[in-house]
């Protein structure tokens, strides 16, 4: 009676365990879906704001330069603010992930920022406004190893300079 | 760097005769059964002891020499010193006439003899190779130096024992470049370090105050060229080691990296980004002459030369990822050689021409591999989390690299460390810096 109690007990802690262990599981590959679409990062978490509703970033995908229409959009608001602020002048930071060879990393920086630089001077700002950096994968925002810390730090970050 | 006087001569020129020699080291292969060597203290008479210690507050600087040596030849994988503590016949006797049953009792093969003495203020070593089994001596040489200069000493003697046994030159008088890192991970503090090849003398050349990368020597170990965020403006830059001077390499409106030396050390070449497209240019140090070398709208980059100066390996990204390709110095005749699952990156091509070393990313694993520059015969020799920037010894017997761990759940533990590797992807070792450490880059050998 008392060894069957024991056993009742021992299994209702055993799957409550699984439950919560499931549930913890569920409840952290809901949030890495939520802030990672088709390998760029579409969270919050690291932006900051040139101005109210204007973010400072834009986010990639591995080892990819193109923008997405996300980005795009937070682009057209930082030009539109700039054409507000005609004295601003800005430098944009590209950065890689920390799964890469080092200079091509450096290389690939500078690409990405390059595309946030191409995609504001369509939009009217003037090229003598922006300059470029790249950092390669030398100065990531989320020292994790894991893909939603990679897809934070695959990013091209737009610096006021004055 | 300071350029050291060695004189070296032949003691007494025996036999030093390949053919009848019954040791024999064979480095091509994974060597499971290394060589039973001893190296016996080097004696000194108890004068000179006390002149040594009084100079370089050092005990007894023959064994401490002995130690040196010890250490490179265990380290190199080929070769197992035996215990001191075994030896049956004091070092000073050994020197003039080793009693060579008692070092066979021991099992040993090859013994190094030696003795260390003042003449004026400097400092005399001489040793001897013997071999043990055929009761003859290998090889006699003497340094005379400068005695703070002895660890190079034990290098030296190392290079002399290792070239003897098995008929190549060695790797141990030799320095290595490199940045040494601190700090947490998304603050990096680097700054461009050098030290002997063992892990000791350690210097630091720049005081960490802005970013520096992938510092590489020119071919007389002199000159180091290397990327420097100084102002926010990441340069190739130029740095004389025994001087301190500084420059800016070139004058391009745009960023300039991965830098390295055209192997007659006239030229650097490097790669330049603008506008999102990076391309590989040259400088000519002596005439400032910049040429462009590759023009494609990808990525073009870490171009390294073959040992004649004739062809460029370097990484782009133009068939869609990241791959080796192979042209001719003027950039004509463009091929891709890497073909195999994965992207490859870092080449660079061995001092004896016939391989290119890699990195390679596949699955999510880091590789350090070579192939034969076409790109047929492709061997990984390491495998981890990451790791890359393979950089050759000058024999290109040995690989040096470096190896990032992975961070925990909280973004913590995070190391970077420099390894080897033999090129038959044996004798994996830690190579011992002061700090962490990234992007190393050997030297030629300092003396020949």
């Amino acid at each position: 009676m008392n060894l069957f109690k024991i056993y009742k007990n021992t299994l209702l802690v055993v799957i409550l365990a699984f439950a919560l262990s499931a549930c913890a599981q569920q409840q952290k590959s809901a949030t890495i879906d939520s802030q990672i679409k088709d390998d760029v990062f579409i969270g919050t978490d690291t932006v900051e704001y040139l101005a109210k509703g204007v973010p400072d970033r834009v986010f990639f995908a591995t080892n990819e330069s193109v923008l997405t229409t996300r980005s795009r959009e937070t682009l057209r608001k930082q030009a539109t603010w700039l054409r507000a602020n005609s004295s601003v002048t800005v430098v944009l930071e590209g950065h890689a992930d920390e799964r890469g060879t080092r200079e091509y990393n450096l290389a690939l920086g500078e690409r990405r920022a390059n595309a946030a630089k191409d995609y504001l001077m369509t939009y009217g700002v003037s090229s003598d406004r922006i300059s470029v950096i790249s950092y390669g994968k030398e100065r990531p925002v989320d020292s994790g190893s894991n893909p939603l810390s990679w897809s934070k730090n695959r990013r091209s970050v737009t610096v006021k300079a004055n | 760097m300071k350029k050291i006087n060695f004189l070296i001569f032949l003691l007494l020129v025996f036999l030093p005769n390949k053919s009848y020699s019954l040791i024999e080291v064979d480095i091509t292969r994974g060597n499971l059964n290394p060589l039973p060597i001893a190296v016996s203290p080097l004696s000194s008479d108890e004068k000179t002891k006390i002149a040594l210690e009084k100079e370089l507050t050092i005990k007894d600087v023959g064994s401490e020499i002995a130690k040196v040596v010890e250490n490179n030849l265990r380290k190199s994988g080929l070769f197992n010193p035996l215990n001191k503590e075994a030896f049956l016949q004091k070092s000073d006797i050994a020197h003039h006439k080793p009693r060579f049953e008692d070092w066979a009792l021991i099992k040993s093969q090859a013994l190094i003899t030696g003795k260390v003495s003042l003449q004026e203020e400097n400092l005399r070593v001489e040793f001897r190779l013997w071999d043990v089994l055929a009761g003859k001596e290998m090889l006699a040489l003497a340094f005379t130096t400068v005695p703070k200069n002895w660890r190079r000493v034990g290098h030296i003697i190392t290079d002399k024992v290792y070239e003897r046994l098995t008929g190549e030159k060695g790797y141990f008088d030799t320095r290595i470049i490199y940045v040494s890192e601190e700090g947490p991970k998304i603050k990096r503090i680097k700054k461009l370090a050098i030290m002997d090849q063992d892990g000791f003398n350690t210097k630091y050349l720049t005081l960490g105050n802005e970013l520096v990368l992938t510092p590489r020597f020119n071919p007389t170990n002199q000159m180091v060229t290397y990327l420097s965020y100084f102002k926010n403006l990441p340069r190739v830059y130029l740095l004389d080691i025994e001087t301190g001077l500084q420059e800016v390499v070139g004058d391009f409106p745009g960023m300039t990296f991965a830098p390295r030396f055209s192997p007659d050390g006239r030229k650097i070449i490097m790669s330049f980004a603008k506008d999102g497209n990076s391309d590989i240019y040259t400088m000519d140090l002596e005439n400032r002459i910049v040429e462009k070398i590759t023009n494609h709208p990808s990525i073009d980059t870490s171009p390294s030369y073959s040992p004649n100066g004739k062809y460029i390996t370097f990484n782009s990204d133009r068939s869609g990822y990241q791959q080796i390709y192979v042209m001719k110095s003027d950039g004509s005749n463009v091929k891709r050689i890497s073909f195999g699952n994965g992207l490859y990156g870092t080449p660079v091509w061995s001092p004896r021409g016939d391989l290119i070393a890699f990195t390679k990313l596949h699955k999510g694993k880091f590789y350090i591999g070579v192939m034969r520059t076409d790109g047929t015969g492709e061997r990984l020799l390491t495998e981890n989390y990451y790791q890359e920037a393979p950089s050759w010894s000058p024999n290109g017997r040995v690989l040096i690299f470096y190896r990032e761990t992975k961070t925990n759940d909280k973004g913590e533990g995070f190391s970077a460390k420099l390894w080897s590797i033999d090129l038959t992807g044996y004798n994996e070792r830690l190579v011992k810096t002061e700090t962490d450490a990234s992007d190393p880059s050997w030297s030629s050998l300092l003396s020949n």
